[in-house]
């Protein structure tokens, strides 16, 4: 049954009106992680970047994989919302928010990467191209300078595109609140009364964004990759990256985004707004992107071993049945071998197998991110540049802690914003007149029963 | 009086009202309409769609754009670095600057023309929170003393009507 306009009101809102000690909790318990992360951070800064495990040859290990892992799992929601609004999916509304945060906040932590990685983050300014006393400008030509445009570009992009539809969300809190939260939410809804020009404003705002949003988000992971693809490195050197790592990125954030709906369905009692047939839809693209990432693995691969370069077939070798073997083939089986055998099966496809299937997906993304840096590094042309990475409590303790500082930003966000998006919701489900153009009823049926 | 309306249950009452203003001699412009989501399956939910914001985006990346090369030409030109004697200002790895700032132009000129056409910020002179609760708000704000008759009964008249003043 379709719920009343009320009940959304009363479902969707009860996470920010009402606090139980489990919400302190869990604050509490990510809050102590993500202190334990920052102290190892200023320890870093303190005794000197000599503390983490990076070091000739291997200049990039934890923190340039979590930095490239994050931007992958950041393009779980706005690239997945912008397709899903421009198709007009009606299925996608319960789901857009519950993305599109995941891509904001993922985008935040990726971002925090490079900075730690610096080792002296309070010369981050560097990074931005300004006439400064030193005469020094950002070089043009370095991936390093695209990745700056590109990630803000797509951040300040993503975080519009989650803020401008809860413009009449926000109304809705304010209308419904009392007090200082009333007086918060009445600034924040920015006089919104819902005339039929703020809607449609609205909603050609957010179709311009869409169209805007898709090619910048797959400009982001392709100029990720460029960082690799861009250097002289064994294995990196590969014009499959671009695609293999936009591949990935949306391959990681469907993943993230099915943990992330299962953990909302059961804690804030969704059941009626997060059906199976969402997590359905989502697990069918998951196998999709599986036989995709496996496609441009085996590409990659067959190209490399038919190439026969000595260096690259020796970090060929070290990933598939040497040194890095184990972690190689967890990877092939967490992103290849479980979504298959799961996503593939449609009684497999339920939301528990979408969960064990992601945490798969999660898990091998992470590992390909590492496999993709750490073996070429330490294995490069001459014998004088090979070594070994080994990575140390500092960056163990803070790429582990950016899980729990996504999960508290996301219970944090959860309770001030509505996690599904109210007024899309209604939208889907009002009555048309009965003389409704033919089109517009097939389009509210599809929408009701996807 | 400041404003006469009516919450309706449903946009097809919500459409007779606004029908009957019409008919009443009521313009367009002085007709408030408001719901908790859009109405686009009704004929009143399709007031005030043109827009040039599609336009006004594409100048806010021609904007951006201009605003990238700019910004590559100036620096690079600047501060000139030989690297193997490849060009100074290369339009290769600048088109990715410049489609990133294009890009962000069109979004930043997109969310401007809605926080200023649709008026955000500067709240209106009418309003009732039941709107959240689905009801749709249909009314004329500064009626003329002797119009407010007509303009009761051409609101009470469709079913669910429950008529409000201030």
């Amino acid at each position: 049954m379709t719920p009343s306009h009320s009940q959304i009101n009363s479902d969707l809102l009860r996470p920010l009106l009402r606090t139980s000690w489990k919400f302190y909790a869990v604050v509490t318990i990510l809050g102590g992680i993500v202190v334990m992360a920052l102290v190892s951070w200023l320890s870093q800064m303190f005794y000197g970047f000599g503390i983490s495990g990076i070091r000739w040859p291997v200049y990039w290990g934890f923190y340039v994989t979590s930095f490239v892992f994050w931007i992958g799992i950041s393009h779980a929601g706005t690239l997945i919302s912008a397709i899903l609004r421009l198709v007009d999916a009606g299925w996608r509304r319960p789901v857009t928010r519950c993305a599109e945060v995941i891509t904001v906040f993922a985008l935040m932590i990726g971002a925090m990467f490079p900075i730690i990685h610096l080792g002296r983050p309070w010369l981050a300014f560097w990074l931005i191209p300004y006439p400064s006393e030193r005469l020094i400008w950002p070089n043009f030509r370095s991936p390093l300078v695209w990745d700056f445009f590109a990630i803000n570009t797509y951040l300040t992009g993503s975080l519009l595109f989650l803020l401008l539809p809860m413009i009449p969300d926000f109304a809705v809190v304010r209308d419904k609140s009392t007090g200082l939260r009333r007086r918060v939410y009445t600034l924040l809804a920015l006089g919104w009364r819902g005339t039929p020009k703020q809607w449609h404003r609205l909603e050609s705002a957010m179709a311009i964004m869409a169209i805007a949003i898709v090619p910048v988000a797959v400009s982001v992971h392709t100029i990720v990759s460029f960082d690799f693809s861009m250097a002289p490195v064994p294995m990196w050197q590969s014009t499959i990256f671009g695609p293999y790592f936009v591949a990935g990125a949306i391959f990681s954030g469907i993943a993230g985004l099915l943990i992330a709906m299962a953990i909302l369905r059961r804690v804030l009692h969704l059941e009626q707004y997060l059906h199976p047939i969402h997590f359905e839809n989502l697990g069918k693209l998951l196998l999709v992107i599986a036989l995709l990432w496996g496609y441009f693995v085996f590409n990659e691969r067959l190209a490399t071993y038919y190439g026969n370069e000595p260096s690259e077939m020796a970090v060929f070798w070290r990933t598939q049945r040497e040194s890095f073997a184990p972690l190689y083939w967890t990877m092939v089986i967490g992103n290849f071998v479980v979504p298959l055998v799961l996503m593939g099966i449609k009684r497999f496809r339920t939301i528990t197998g979408c969960v064990i299937a992601s945490i798969g997906v999660v898990v091998g993304m992470w590992l390909e991110r590492f496999l993709i840096i750490v073996p070429s590094l330490g294995h490069k042309y001459l014998p004088y540049s090979y070594g070994i990475y080994r990575p140390q409590p500092v960056e163990i303790i803070i790429a582990g802690a950016t899980f729990a500082a996504m999960a508290l930003l996301y219970v944090l966000f959860v309770k001030i914003v509505p996690i599904i998006s109210i007024w899309e919701l209604k939208a889907g489900d009002h009555q048309p007149p009965p003389d409704a153009h033919p089109a517009a009823e097939e389009r509210r049926l599809r929408e009701q029963h996807p | 009086m400041k404003a006469v309306y009516a919450l309706y249950p449903d946009g097809h009452s919500a459409q007779q009202a606004v029908s009957r203003l019409h008919a009443a001699g009521v313009h367009d412009r002085d007709i408030t309409i408001q719901s908790a989501q859009p109405m686009e399956d009704f004929e009143f939910g399709h007031r005030d769609k043109a827009t040039w914001m599609w336009w006004i985006a594409c100048g806010g990346g021609l904007i951006g754009m201009a605003s990238a090369l700019g910004l590559a030409w100036l620096t690079e030109m600047s501060w000139p670095i030989d690297v193997g004697g490849l060009p100074i200002f290369a339009w290769w790895p600048n088109l990715i600057i410049t489609f990133e700032l294009t890009m962000l132009g069109a979004i930043l000129a997109t969310v401007v023309t809605l926080v200023i056409a649709a008026r955000l910020g500067r709240g209106s002179d009418i309003y009732d929170a039941e709107v959240s609760d689905g009801k749709i708000l249909v009314g004329v704000v500064n009626p003329s003393e002797s119009a407010v008759a007509g303009l009761e009964a051409a609101l009470t008249a469709p079913p669910g009507a429950q008529l409000k003043k201030f």
